[in-house]
This record gives C-alpha cells, sequence and structure tokens, in this order.
C-alpha cells in the first residue's frame, strides 16, 4: 500500500490489509493531528485499509498566524 | 464506525466528544459550533459589516465559509508576505476561493506597502520572523477594517492555536497576557472589534470541514515556520490530548468559563496615544509595528513627537524594549 505523507512531500510503502490505526501507528502518526484520505473520503482510524490503497495522510497542524 | 447523528457510515471521529459523524452531520456539527460561538461572546450580527483575515489556509478559508453561508456580510483581507511560492501559492488559492463564491477579497502586499518583506524581516530584524509576520497582521488588518469601515475583525484562531497560546503565556506566567486572551477583542478608541468564531474547534476539524467542503487550501506549512514555540506547545498539548482525549478543550474552554473572569480582575488600564509615525494608537510614542518596520530598513524614525506630548524625547528613542501592544499574543507567532 502507498502512503504519501506531506510536509515534507514523500511517498512510503506499507503493508495493508488492517486497520487505518495499525498503518498509524507503525509511522509514528497520533491519528488525531491528520486526515487520511481515500480516494477522496476521509477515513477514520477503524476503517480498514487494502494492499492495493493509496492513501494520503495530511497534517493539519498549522504553526503560523491565521 | 456509524455516525453518532444519522447512523451512517462516519468519516470524522471526534475523541474529545466520544462521537463520530458523516459528513453531512459534522459540517452541522462545525457550524453550530460556530454559530455558538458567535452567539456566546456576540460576535457579530448579519448587519455588520465582517473583514475577514484570510491566508489561503484551512482555518481562515472555512471560516469565512462557514460566515458566507451563515448569510454574514464578509469581505476578505489577504496579506501578501513575500515568502517565496509559499506566498503565491495562498494568494492563489485565496483569489479562486473568493472567486467561486463571489465574494470581496482585497489584498495588501507588505514589500509594496511598507519596503519589507517576512524573510528581509526574519534575516535584518530583532524580532523571529513569526512575531514581525504576526505584528503586521494585527497593525495592517487593523488599519485596513478602520480605513474600509468595518464592524468587526474575523480571525481564524481555532481552539488548538489558543490552547497553545494559553499553554505559553501559562508557563511564563505571564498574567496580563492571559488575561488579554478572549474569544473577542472588543472595539476600542482606534481598534476595531476582533472575534475568533473557530475558537471551539480543533485543527482537525476545521481541517476536515475545508476538506468537505472541497475547499483548496495551502496544505504545505510555511517555511519559516518550522521549530516555533507555537508549534511545540501544540505538540506537547496533543501528547496530552493522545491520553486524555478532551483534556485541550477542557483547558481552554475552561478557562474561559472559570480562568478569565478571574484574570481580568489582573488586567492593568493602560492609556493609548496615537503613534507620531502612523497615528495608530499605541502605549508609546511609536507604534510596534513602525519601531520594528524602522529596525527592519534601517531607518530613524523621525523624532517629531506630537507638540503636546509631555514626554521626553531622548528617553523614548533610548527604550530597547519596544512597548507591548494593547492587542496582540505575545508568544512568538501570534
Amino acid at each position: 500500500m502507498k502512503v504519501v505523507l506531506r510536509n515534507p512531500d514523500r511517498e512510503v510503502d506499507v503493508a495493508g490489509d488492517r486497520l487505518l490505526r495499525e498503518v498509524l501507528t507503525e509511522l509514528a502518526i497520533d491519528p488525531d493531528t491528520v486526515l487520511v484520505i481515500r480516494s477522496g473520503e476521509l477515513l477514520t482510524r477503524h476503517d480498514r485499509v487494502g494492499d492495493a490503497d493509496r492513501l494520503e495522510v495530511r497534517p493539519v497542524i498549522s504553526g503560523g498566524t491565521s | 464506525m456509524r455516525c453518532t447523528r444519522c447512523g451512517g457510515h462516519a468519516v470524522v471521529e471526534l475523541r474529545r466528544h466520544n462521537a463520530a459523524f458523516c459528513g453531512d452531520c459534522f459540517q452541522g456539527v462545525f457550524r453550530n459550533q460556530v454559530a455558538r460561538a458567535i452567539d456566546e461572546y456576540e460576535m457579530c450580527t448579519t448587519e455588520d459589516r465582517i473583514l475577514v483575515a484570510v491566508s489561503g489556509g484551512k482555518d481562515s478559508l472555512a471560516l469565512w465559509d462557514v460566515l458566507l453561508a451563515s448569510g454574514y456580510h464578509a469581505d476578505g483581507l489577504y496579506l501578501g508576505l513575500g515568502i517565496g511560492e509559499y506566498s503565491d501559492r495562498s494568494h492563489d488559492r485565496t483569489v479562486a476561493f473568493a472567486a467561486d463564491r463571489g465574494a470581496s477579497l482585497r489584498t495588501i502586499d507588505l514589500a509594496e506597502e511598507q519596503g519589507f518583506d517576512i524573510p528581509l524581516a526574519g534575516r535584518k530584524g530583532a524580532r523571529s520572523s513569526c512575531a514581525v509576520c504576526g505584528l503586521s497582521k494585527r497593525y495592517l488588518f487593523n488599519r485596513a477594517a478602520l480605513e474600509g469601515g468595518y464592524d468587526v475583525i474575523a480571525t481564524g484562531h481555532n481552539l488548538d492555536d489558543e490552547a497553545a497560546t494559553l499553554l505559553g503565556n501559562t508557563l511564563r506566567w505571564n498574567v496580563e497576557y492571559i488575561a488579554r486572551q478572549a474569544p473577542v477583542l472588543p472595539a476600542a478608541d482606534g481598534f476595531v472589534r476582533k472575534v475568533k468564531p473557530l475558537h471551539r474547534l480543533t485543527e482537525l476539524e476545521t481541517a476536515a470541514y475545508a476538506f468537505l467542503r472541497g475547499i483548496d487550501y495551502v496544505v504545505e506549512e510555511c517555511p519559516l515556520v518550522a521549530g516555533n514555540t507555537q508549534l511545540r506547545y501544540k505538540e506537547s498539548m496533543n501528547a496530552i490530548e493522545s491520553r486524555s482525549p478532551g483534556a485541550k478543550t477542557q483547558f481552554f474552554l475552561g478557562y474561559l468559563d472559570r480562568g478569565m473572569p478571574v484574570f481580568q480582575t489582573a488586567r492593568d488600564e493602560v492609556t493609548l496615544t496615537s503613534c507620531a509615525r502612523c497615528g495608530q494608537p499605541t502605549t508609546g510614542t511609536y507604534c510596534a509595528f513602525c519601531r520594528a518596520r524602522a529596525q527592519i530598513l534601517g531607518e530613524r524614525l523621525t523624532p517629531t513627537p506630537p507638540a503636546d506630548d509631555p514626554r521626553e524625547l531622548t528617553r523614548e528613542l533610548s527604550e530597547e524594549v519596544l512597548p507591548e501592544e494593547i492587542y496582540g499574543v505575545p508568544v512568538d507567532a501570534r
């Protein structure tokens, strides 16, 4: 499964066929700090992801001024 | 996972509320939280002319979207900071957002108007680039709102922003600054009312709302912001939140409910005068912005205080510490 990470943009390969929260744990990502997007849809950490999926993990933390 | 409201497929989980929502229900929850914030603090009415400070990021565009969708008269103001392609992309997203909604957007270019941009400020000034950025935004948004006859300035500060700021000021026990942190800063002589309608919503929620609304916001982080103190405070708060969902909410909303009334009794009354250079309100001879600008550009502020100013010029010019602004949060980027 391909996972696209941002800031900086990069792509990693991880195993699929498991819950998203397991993928995020492997990547050491707090699920409350990112949106996870698959085919234009938001996922929750309870969703199952597959080997053929391509996910975007989009951070939501911003440190600058609004 | 099922939507807490309708039982449909949930796409957003809010652990702090022990709830999850489908896209439609989440958008309703989000708008209700904004409406609650506006009502609770009497931030604005549909009669007011609102100037929204927009950056091209998720928070400010989500705020502008909600205000427009809720029937408010909300125009946008974008400040060009001169941070290379990042600023270009931010401006493009903001312009596209405004065009899609037929909304009015004004753009001010910091370099064209004031002779410096934020990268130059970071290299030349005594303050960090984030500090000058925040100072410039507060100054120019307020001035633009005054000149444009607006009743209210609305900013996209969210719960994470506010909790991180409160944490920073609490760690230093900056009692005066804590006392000034509020969802509404009322209008005063020379200051337009400032409101933060997103203060009940987290960054995750504003990002999810922006995504679900199809808002094409700038995802990339400002290249100058890496490692700033505000980010570190957010990471600390998130570490607590991950083990204790709701802790961030209790910290900030609990402060508003129970702490703010106590701290506000510690506020010192200050006397405002007009900046000798620009006329904006200040506690000193020159406002913080004009002094920072002069330092960045290597200019000497003209030593011509108003004729009725009783203060001695030599004392004013010898001050090494800039007088704090009346409004504005002292922790780094704000």
